[in-house]
């Protein structure tokens, strides 16, 4: 079945339509149907929300459902939550087919089972358009006593940690659209269990963020700033895989700032780095890991430091213009 | 003379200051990415040359190209690097915005396609580049004259290296040593520099592209001390003579002509132009002298011949900046204020 604008209407179509996703998602909270969610709370809750508008919608690795139920799930895993609550709103252009929201939607289903959190709400809108399919997700997240994170916390000698290879979503996406055939796959997936897992041990987290648009280097920056204290990175310690290298190295593209989709960035104490390597990497989409740097003193300024494959320092500057538009 | 461990050798280099230059955006770009300069004693300074196609290339090239992409029933074909340059009727992505008709392609070779499919429409290829290149438009115009297309031409700004270099060595202190161009030797040949090196008396290195291999090639050029002398430090790729194939498709459509440098203006026979026989491929592009600054205080002139240092530009940082470039210097990924800018290239970091 095509939309139409009629699925937008309110009406008995917009019903149709809501139920070709919601059957999807089958929960005692959703299937009340009520205008909002009726949830258990917690001491501290963690809130949040993006927007996925990625094309094309479905690549090797993900499709637009995954992707949007693993972006909120890590937001929310990073700060220290327990992801608990979804909420999604579809905005869907005419002519989009029901048969690719249904298959958008199981694989938000399936991925939503596998990180642990409940889709309670939506909402779809239909407009003029040409098939593209664009999706919002909110989520709450419960923190445990003592868990939430802050990225003011890291400290001179702090060892920085990255749960696998970089670039990877990046490079599946940008070969789709330039139709260079390779065996790149994304490496979109939830966080959760991997930050459940360092809690659980009893690593002193100080800070942990997701690498998505802008890359490591974007967020090293960004937690440098925060911090105040400069982040040195150890170029040949950071996990690339062959076959990204060379697609990276062939287009011009630093790795550094390519963007991901399940990778994580944590900085813990430096005496509890190797504990939680082997953490990172016993836990699902962390065989990969490894310890990339560590965090020293600003000089001047806090700014993120790379010390090259023949011993070289230079500055890793933000990723800066367009990127690759439209990645997630 | 191989150096063992370069990194050490230069650590300790005694010799007198030098300023060494390399000729060869994908060494600037290279340079800046392995931190090269942090490795480097106060008295050995690395500038950047000439060696950035779209960025000595003149503004009456990129004037041309966006009349052309304005001309009825004519599309310009160029690479990506081109669309963002600015010159005083604006840059070739704001043509397109307007309705002009310009496609970035990343190969030459796509253009043959595109000729194939709408034979009265006329495309027009944006051919600027090095001795690297032109092969590569050879190879193009040797299709193109086996599928016996007429409505594919060339707008030439190739350009070659020597004359550059002579000009550079001969207007003003030249610098005491070039790394020289390892994808231009590839085709030329080392034996062109050996020759540069004993006309102009001063050191040429060979150099590849890997980290290690720069770090090499630097400390072989301090190491050489200003004896006029050419080593190769590329030599899994480049040989004494270069690539024969190469170079005879090239002076099969090509031959010597004067060409506009930003920065340097017109340089005797240091460009490359279509053959007379070739015309019915041919879009002109040899007679584009002019080269007006978009900003009038922009010094990319002086920064691509080392004579000034991106940082010392008025507009650097401020006014000119990667996505608000002034100059081309700024807007290729292979210029010199963008890695400037980009990689602190010259503040080096210390912990």
């Amino acid at each position: 079945m095509k939309i139409t604008l009629a699925h937008g209407s309110g009406g008995v179509e917009s019903a149709e339509l809501v139920r070709c996703i919601t059957r999807h998602f089958s929960n005692p909270i959703l299937e009340k149907m009520e205008d909002a969610a009726l949830l258990d709370g917690a001491d501290q809750l963690a809130f949040t929300t993006d927007s996925f508008v990625v094309t094309p919608l479905f690549f090797r690795g993900g499709d637009i459902g995954r992707l949007c139920v693993c972006g909120t799930v890590n937001d929310l895993a990073v700060t220290g939550a327990v992801p608990k609550y979804l909420t999604c709103g579809f905005i869907i252009e005419t002519g989009a087919d029901t048969e690719a929201l249904e298959k958008i939607a199981q694989s938000m289903a399936d991925t939503a089972r596998e990180a642990g959190v409940l889709l309670v709400a939506g909402d779809t809108k239909v407009i003029e358009g040409s098939g593209g399919v664009l999706i919002n997700t909110a989520g709450v997240g419960f923190v445990p006593k003592g868990h939430a994170l802050y990225a003011a916390g890291c400290r001179p000698g702090d060892a920085i940690l990255v749960s696998g290879t970089l670039g990877d979503h990046h490079a599946a996406i940008l070969s789709h659209r330039l139709s260079i055939e390779n065996q790149i796959e994304s490496d979109c997936a939830p966080l959760g269990s991997m930050t459940a897992a360092l809690f659980a041990a009893g690593v002193r987290v100080r800070t942990m963020r997701d690498a998505t648009r802008g890359g490591l280097a974007t967020v090293c920056g960004e937690l440098a700033k925060s911090c105040g204290h400069s982040f040195v990175l150890e170029e040949t310690a950071i996990p690339v895989s062959p076959a990204v290298q060379s697609f990276a190295g062939l287009l011009g593209l630093d790795v550094l700032t390519m963007g991901n989709e399940g990778k994580l960035v944590a900085v813990v104490a430096a005496e509890d780095a190797q504990r939680a390597l082997q953490i990172i990497r016993n836990s699902p989409y962390g065989e990969n890991a490894a310890v990339i740097g560590h965090v020293e003193p600003a000089g001047r300024e806090p700014q993120v430091l790379l010390r090259t494959s023949i011993g070289g320092l230079r500055v890793v500057p933000p990723l800066s213009g367009e990127g690759l538009p439209r990645i997630c | 003379m191989r150096i063992e461990d370069p990194k050490s050798f230069l650590r300790n280099y005694a010799g007198p200051p030098l300023r060494l230059m390399e000729v060869c955006g994908t060494h600037t770009a290279e340079i800046s990415r392995c931190g090269l300069p942090s490795l480097l004693p106060q008295s050995i300074q690395l500038i950047s040359g000439p060696g950035c196609p779209v960025c000595v290339t003149v503004s009456a090239y990129i004037d041309r190209l966006i009349a052309l992409a304005h001309t009825p029933d004519t599309t310009v074909l160029t690479f990506g690097d081109l669309m963002r340059v600015p010159g005083p009727a604006g840059s070739l992505a704001g043509a397109k915005a307007a309705g002009g008709r310009v496609e970035m392609v990343y190969s030459p070779l796509d253009a043959l396609q595109l000729a194939q499919e709408n034979p009265r429409h006329t495309y027009i290829f944006a051919a600027v580049g090095f001795e690297t290149t032109a092969p590569v438009y050879a190879r193009l115009l040797d299709r193109a004259a086996q599928e016996g297309l007429q409505n594919l031409k060339l707008l030439t700004a190739l350009k070659t290296m020597p004359a550059a270099i002579r000009w550079l060595c001969q207007n003003g202190p030249g610098p005491n040593g070039f790394l020289a161009p390892g994808h231009v030797a590839v085709i030329t040949g080392a034996r062109v520099f050996r020759q540069l090196a004993g006309e102009l008396g001063v050191p040429f290195v060979i150099a590849g592209f890997t980290p290690k291999g720069l770090l090499s090639a630097v400390a072989a050029l301090a190491a050489l001390a200003g004896q006029p002398a050419c080593e190769n430090c590329y030599p899994a790729a480049v040989t004494e003579e270069g690539n024969p194939a190469a170079q005879q498709a090239v002076s099969r459509w090509f031959m010597p002509c004067d060409s506009a440098w930003r920065g340097m203006g017109v340089i005797p026979a240091s460009g490359l132009c279509l053959r007379p026989e070739h015309a019915v491929f041919n879009a002109g592009g040899a007679q584009l002298t002019e080269d007006a600054a978009l900003n009038s205080a922009c010094r990319c002139a002086e920064v691509l011949t080392g004579r000034l240092s991106p940082a010392q530009c008025p507009l650097f940082g401020k006014a000119c900046m990667p996505l608000s470039p002034q100059g081309a210097c700024m807007v290729s990924t292979e210029g010199s204020c963008y890695h400037h800018y980009i990689n602190h290239r010259n503040e080096v970091p210390t912990l």
